[in-house]
């Protein structure tokens, strides 16, 4: 799993970050970055549209039981009243279920079942409501995406700005640690350790802990990729007059990595954060997909396009559901991040 | 009761002289029926054929739970370890139920016994040989079901019918001195005569001779848990390098392997390839493609091609759809759920007629209210003790049984599946939705296929220490009796540490009588009448919980020679199979 490289070039973020830093004295534009980067973001129709789509989703996911009570079924209750059992596939008409004109089987709805009672139709064989899984699959997709980057931007940030800063041996024995993390087979990796965890550690059990696994796993391997930009970072600001000044005024090394440093560091973490959430949800599915995800019958969108599989010839729209769900989450915090990069990047004109 | 035997002896012989009559006759005038019909495969030879040559191919999204003979209990593992591995008696090679006779391969005759039963002799034939040209002696026969029983955990998937019914003491193969020595239950008179002692009467004791425990292992030879990299053959086809977990496992002929003596394999292919851990959708498509001969696992193709399938008529010609005797089931583990009107709260809250729609519906199989599988003498399917309307499940009675046992508002547990068993997935979710009902709340938890037995569901302390209170699984006869499918998995002498397939761990006194009755009593139909009682406690114990009587959808390639049904191992007779791309 690579992680998107195309994050701020260290050399001309500083400028711009200068300008809202303490010592941020005599600036002829009186706007912060902040608010100029938030005037481009709204000039871009494509990011705004993509950040609108993503809050949709976040909102979708939150209130997932409420929109299931409304428009749907709960997400593991079976309707197999509705499922012709040989081929597993809803019928077309589940009131008239008889073979007819020397059929094999009765007529099967070659849209798996959508109706207004069942938005996106049905699970072949079990009858399940696909809305509600889905709705109920963007729960655990974007909840371990984002407790995974949240874990990432912590333990990448902080090792990132003490190599940086510190240098010498903690700078050599951090990076060189970055390496050995990169080269890890990652998905191989979580595979064999979800495999191996008991079913109870740490007081967490059954799904809560397979999620904590999954998390654990991504964000313990994925922070070099955020520590490398804090660190490049970190490097060039530390020679900056603000920090100079800090240091002459006898400011502690943590005040001034934390309230110096940190808070120019700020805008490249946010934009590379929205980055590597889609990235997350990817890998997330990629577990699920291959079965070392969470248990049944919690929905999950790898595990329903895993499951969707057995159906591909038959019933079609049982993998492009999912598939749409993940294809759609993914390009939305893309489009959303390649976004508020190009707003912050001081390089693009206004 | 000798008697009897010998009439049984006689008729096993008789039939297989009839059908393999009737084989030669179609061979010599088929040809023309090459496409067979719906359903033929199972009740007749489907293009029968003595054509020898080409490459037979099977392909299993799973894996052996392992090749050594000593170590196994997958009932396509039996049927297909025949091919490297001889065994004292085998099923008679026939399709359907006459498959259940049984007939010689290692031995010369079938084994006689004493008077009481506790007594059985066997004569091997002269002259047998391994890959490398060395003689299969009595010894190494008696060394193999030493190996196989006494071998403290080394070899833990086997069942132990010889451990329970041999007299002898309990051992380690692997740390006594001489372990044909200390295995005194089994004499040899000399090179070609096995004298086997038994604990007490046990009328069906040459059933077991035809497990692959039987197979001949020199003590030179045995490597533990490793022989299973590369078995030493006995039989018409050997291991062309190792055999690769999870990748696959290659047979070539077996130059010192005599069809003069072997009975029951005619060894038309002259090579044989397992493909190990390939996806049942790649497989089911490459069978009908013609790019793989047969699915090693005998369960049939999976719900995606099922679902294709039953609804094309040109197909129909290659689909066998038997009633497979065997049965698929929820074992309700009697440690964690300790009160039976828990149990029973279970099996009433159970919503049949949803676990039968998970298993597919009417082409899946038939619902099981029973122990015992129609096939069996003794069985009665009729019998319900927990009906209710449509198998809907009876949530009344069921709450009624949760006060009894003290657990008003219900209980939570965990129900063990295996990984990748759509079936079995599909089961446990079903089950949950039911039991969700009457306020059991099941948690389901997954489990690698190949270790379910030995690691997890299948071991007691696995099971305590995780609360697994229900696990879902599916049962082939060992032998069509009702002692050859329901011992295993219902008498408590059978229950086991590791590798335990009496996973309700059900050790009922009433039970256990009933057993050790039957193994003494002469008469079938009074051994059957036993059964049926033993049916009955079972189901009022709780302690397992029937769904389906399955049937399997099998594909049958035009390019297969020699296909048919055997009841044995409810999936096509393996050591019948050839090929014929002409």
């Amino acid at each position: 799993m690579s992680a998107p490289s195309h994050a701020p070039e260290s050399a001309e973020q500083p400028e711009a970050a200068a300008a809202q830093a303490p010592g941020g004295r005599g600036d002829a534009d009186n706007r912060s970055l902040r608010q100029i980067a938030w005037q481009r973001l709204r000039k871009d129709k494509v990011a705004m549209v993509s950040g609108v789509v993503v809050v949709l989703l976040i909102l979708a996911a939150v209130f997932a039981p409420l929109l299931v009570k409304w428009f749907g079924h709960p997400p593991t209750q079976f309707h197999q009243d509705l499922i012709e059992p040989n081929t597993h596939l809803p019928y077309a008409d589940p009131d008239n279920t008889e073979a007819v004109d020397g059929a094999l089987v009765p007529p099967v709805d070659k849209w798996g079942g959508m109706s207004g009672d069942h938005l996106l139709g049905l699970e072949p064989k079990t009858g399940r409501d696909l809305f509600s899984r889905i709705l109920y699959g963007a729960q655990i997709s974007l909840l371990v995406a984002f407790l995974s980057t949240v874990l990432c931007v912590v333990l990448g940030t902080l090792l990132g700005i003490i190599a940086g800063y510190k240098g010498g041996w903690v700078d050599t024995v951090i990076s060189r640690a970055m390496d050995v993390f990169l080269a890890f087979p990652l998905m191989l990796f979580a595979i064999a350790l979800v495999g191996v965890i008991p079913s109870g550690f740490l007081g967490l059990e059954g799904n809560g802990l397979r999620i904590g696994v999954i998390v654990f796993i991504i964000g313990f391997f994925n922070w070099p990729y955020i520590a490398r930009i804090v660190r490049g970072q970190t490097l060039s600001l530390r020679e900056r007059e603000f920090v100079e000044a800090a240091r002459s005024l006898g400011a502690g090394n943590r005040h001034i990595l934390f309230k110096e440093i940190l808070p120019n560091l700020i805008t490249p973490i946010l934009v590379y954060s929205t980055l590597l959430i889609p990235t997350n949800i990817l890998f997330e599915a990629a577990l699920s997909f291959l079965g070392v995800g969470i248990n049944p019958p919690t929905p999950s969108w790898g595990k329903m396009l895993s499951e969707a599989v057995d159906y591909y010839s038959s019933a079609p729209y049982f993998i492009i559901i999912p598939g749409l769900a993940i294809f759609v989450t993914v390009l939305a915090f893309n489009l959303f991040g390649d976004g508020l990069r190009d707003a912050f990047d001081p390089r693009t004109s206004d | 009761m000798r008697k009897r035997t010998l009439g049984f002896v006689a008729l096993g012989a008789a039939a297989s002289i009839f059908l393999s009559a009737c084989g030669g006759g179609d061979s010599t005038e088929g040809g023309s029926a090459d496409q067979g019909a719906f359903n033929q495969g199972a009740t007749e030879v489907v293009n029968p054929s003595d054509k020898t040559g080409g490459t037979l191919r099977y392909a299993i999204s799973s894996d052996f739970d392992s090749t050594d003979p000593g170590d196994t209990y997958y009932g396509f593992s039996w049927n297909f370890s025949r091919y490297y591995a001889r065994t004292l008696l085998a099923f008679t090679p026939a399709p359907a139920e006459a498959s259940t006779e049984l007939t010689t391969d290692l031995a010369a005759a079938l084994p006689e016994p004493n008077e009481d039963f506790t007594e059985w002799t066997v004569q091997i034939q002269e002259g047998l040989k391994y890959e490398d040209g060395s003689e299969i002696t009595a010894q190494d026969i008696k060394y193999g079901i030493a190996r196989s029983n006494y071998n403290g955990g080394e070899l833990p998937n086997g069942p132990r019918y010889f451990e329970s019914h041999l007299k002898q003491e309990t051992f380690n193969v692997y740390e006594v001195e001489d372990p044909l020595e200390t295995f005194t239950a089994i004499e040899t008179p000399d090179d070609h005569t096995l004298v086997f002692h038994l604990k007490k009467s046990f009328s069906e004791f040459p059933y077991i001779l035809t497990q692959p425990q039987t197979t001949p292992v020199p003590v030179d030879a045995d490597r533990g848990a490793l022989y299973k990299e590369n078995v030493l053959s006995s039989g018409p086809y050997k291991f062309n390098g190792k055999y690769e977990p999870g990748v696959k496992l290659d047979l070539v002929r077996n130059e010192h392997w005599d069809a003069a003596t072997d009975p029951i394999r005619p060894a038309l292919p002259d090579e044989i390839t397992v493909e190990l851990g390939v996806d049942q959708n790649e497989i089911d498509q490459r069978l009908i493609n013609g790019e793989i001969d047969v699915d090693l696992s005998g369960i049939g193709v999976g719900p995606a091609m099922k679902s294709q399938l039953v609804t094309d008529e040109d197909a129909q010609a290659n689909l066998d759809n038997p009633f497979s005797g065997a049965l698929r089931y929820v074992n309700i583990h009697t440690p964690v759920i300790e009160d039976a009107s828990c149990r029973q709260a279970i099996m009433y809250a159970a919503d049949r007629d949803s676990l039968h729609r998970a298993w597919g519906g009417e082409s899946g199989g038939d619902i099981a209210t029973n122990l015992l599988p129609p096939t069996i003498s003794g069985s009665n399917p009729e019998s319900d003790l927990y009906p209710s309307t449509d198998n809907k499940g009876d949530l009344e009675a069921a709450q009624a049984k949760l006060e009894e046992c003290g657990e008003d508002e219900g209980f939570s547990t965990n129900i063990a599946v295996r990984e990748g068993r759509e079936n079995d997935v599909a089961t446990a979710e079903a089950l949950q939705e039911s039991l969700k009902r009457v306020g059991i709340e099941l948690e389901i938890k997954t489990f690698p296929a190949e270790d379910f037995f030995a690691q997890y569901a299948g071991s007691q302390d696995y099971v305590r220490e995780n609360d697994i209170g229900l696990s879902v699984s599916g049962w082939i006869p060992d032998w069509a009796t009702g002692y050859g499918f329901a011992s295993k998995i219902t008498d408590g002498d059978a229950i086991q540490a590791t590798g335990n397939y009496n996973m309700a761990e059900l050790d009922d006194p009433e039970v256990n009588e009933l057993w050790d009755q039957a193994l003494a009593t002469e008469d079938p139909d009074e051994r059957a009448d036993l059964y049926g009682q033993i049916d009955t406690l079972v189901m009022e114990q709780a302690a397992i919980m029937p769904v389906v009587f399955d049937r399997a959808m099998f594909y049958r390639s035009d390019e297969l020679t020699n296909v048919y049904y055997t009841s044995s191992y409810a999936m096509y007779d393996f050591m019948a199979l050839g090929v014929d791309r002409g």
